[in-house]
């Protein structure tokens, strides 16, 4: 998968996740956290749809790489750079 | 233990009233649509299907979940959260409380529950079958989900509310018991407005259906409608259904104060239990619980104008109440006797409270809403005062007792008075 076609698995994701949310405004580079109401909950969401949907394993250290949606792109590209968009 | 005279003779501080009615059942997402269903013989029952049983029958609720709820927390939460949520907002807003100047910490929130969790779970590891078992894609959100508090919790976190919350386990004789239990608070000054009554998301799990269908006490008919049919030779079993009803009950001098609406007066309550089965019945034990709350009340079985049963349709169990009732109101020509499962199925923790919701009215418009679907009453279920199939006008009611009755031998008794 391109980095383009993570952030929009990841934008798919959220729009479960978060249904009440308007995304189209989504800053990537500005943190989740300051611009949608998600709790730690949500995150765990996020890390458990990654693995559901492509068997991605994301460590509990690493977390803290899924702040913003840049932040988690560039965590997930090497993981995901090898997976065919489904 | 209360005293053996009419709470009449008790400070208004000590006497409590309902205030707000919210619920929604299979026929009806207000009071005023239940009732003219009961009156009009409208069911609620519907065909219905669900993994691994298939086709069958329920009581479905058809509220508008996004009334008081986002959608983020529908998804987190779960259906008997979403029924309390909308059932305690309806309470509230029928109540007229200025809501938003109410001290929310003095408010309490008591909710009867059949069982909870099992659809959560069922669920769960229905997921969690299409990954080999794997119990690393079991959801984290499988504990808030499946607590036992979890209803009464969504309400509290829907509602901004901080006083005590939790569900009272009671089998199917928990909507009385969330009543009892949320008027004992009021009495205590552990709150000042209790929402109480009872929930039911059951038939969400496929388990009840199946548990129901091996004991031989799942009904079936052609006729959704004609399913549930209590007291009649034909009955064949428990029509399932999901509904909530919660009240605010507040002690007398704070409804007098603030001008409120008030439905009636719990005049009397018991709950006892058989010790004589898991499953079966005590007429008994049923006769005396009923027995205990007339004598709570300071009345005499005749004083009662309409028992609101909770035969459920199956073969014992209804021949069974009827025995008890027998005993208590055998010989009271002014008693009437009816069932509201006739109309909805058997909505569990709801039940209790939803059926005591439909009688109420009674209290304004003088009419006893019947048993539907009585084609051929079973001679054993013969008693003075059943009200069958048509609505009967009555002489302007001042008692209703509402029975509810569950699993374990849990008996339940309420008597409610015009006010």
């Amino acid at each position: 998968m391109t980095p383009a076609e993570i952030r929009n698995e990841i934008l798919d994701i959220l729009e479960d996740i978060a249904p009440d949310e308007d995304l189209s405004g989504l800053k990537d580079e500005v943190a989740f956290r300051d611009q949608l109401e998600l709790d730690s909950m949500d995150f765990l969401d996020i890390v458990m749809e990654l693995r559901k949907r492509h068997r991605v394993q994301i460590p509990e250290e690493s977390y803290g790489e899924l702040a913003s949606m840049q932040s988690t792109v560039t965590y997930l590209e090497p993981l995901m750079k090898d997976l065919q968009k489904a | 233990m209360i005293a053996a005279q009419s709470t009449l003779n008790l400070p208004d501080n000590q006497r409590i009233v309902i205030t707000g009615i919210g619920l929604t059942a299979p026929n009806g997402n207000s009071l005023g649509e239940v009732r003219d269903a009961l009156l009009n013989g409208r069911s609620g029952v519907s065909d219905y299907e669900i993994r691994y049983v298939g086709k069958t029958l329920a009581g479905v609720c058809d509220f508008d979940s996004r009334k008081y709820q986002a959608r983020k927390d529908i998804r987190r939460g779960t259906r008997a959260g979403s029924v309390g949520v909308f059932s305690a907002n309806e309470a509230i807003a029928n109540s007229g409380l200025d809501w938003e100047n109410v001290d929310r910490s003095r408010v309490g929130i008591y909710m009867g529950v059949t069982e909870h969790g099992n659809v959560e779970t069922e669920n769960e590891i229905y997921e969690l079958k299409g990954y080999d078992y794997d119990i690393a894609f079991w959801s984290h959100h499988h504990n808030p989900r499946t607590v036992a508090n979890n209803p009464a919790g969504e309400v509290a976190l829907n509602m901004q509310i901080t006083g005590p919350h939790y569900t009272i386990g009671a089998a199917c004789a928990a909507g009385n018991a969330g009543v009892i239990q949320g008027a004992q608070m009021l009495r205590l000054n552990e709150c000042d407005v209790a929402l109480a009554g009872g929930l039911s998301e059951s038939i969400h799990t496929f388990g009840i259906f199946a548990s129901f269908k091996s004991q031989g006490a799942l009904a079936e008919h052609q006729d959704p409608t004609r399913a549930s049919r209590p007291f009649d030779v034909d009955r064949s079993g428990i029509v399932v259904s999901e509904g909530g009803c919660v009240f605010v009950l507040e002690r007398l001098d704070d409804a007098k104060r603030r001008g409120a609406q008030i439905y009636g007066e719990l005049a009397g309550y018991a709950i006892n239990t058989d010790a004589t089965d898991f499953v079966l019945p005590n007429p008994e034990r049923q006769s005396e619980c009923i027995f205990l709350a007339l004598r709570r009340a300071g009345l005499a079985a005749d004083q009662i104008d309409i028992v609101s049963t909770h035969a459920t349709g199956t073969g014992s169990g209804d021949v069974q109440e009827c025995a008890a009732i027998r005993t208590v109101f055998g010989k009271s020509e002014r008693t009437r006797i009816n069932n509201t499962k006739s109309f909805i199925g058997h909505a569990m923790g709801a039940a209790g409270a939803i059926e005591l919701a439909g009688n109420l009215c009674s209290f304004q418009d003088n009419v006893c809403h019947p048993t539907i679907n009585v084609d051929q009453l079973d001679p054993e279920c013969e008693l003075p005062g059943l009200v069958l199939n048509e609505s009967q006008e009555i002489d302007k009611p001042e008692y209703i007792l509402n029975n509810s009755f569950g699993m374990l031998g849990i008996n339940s008794a309420v008597i409610i008075r015009r006010i």
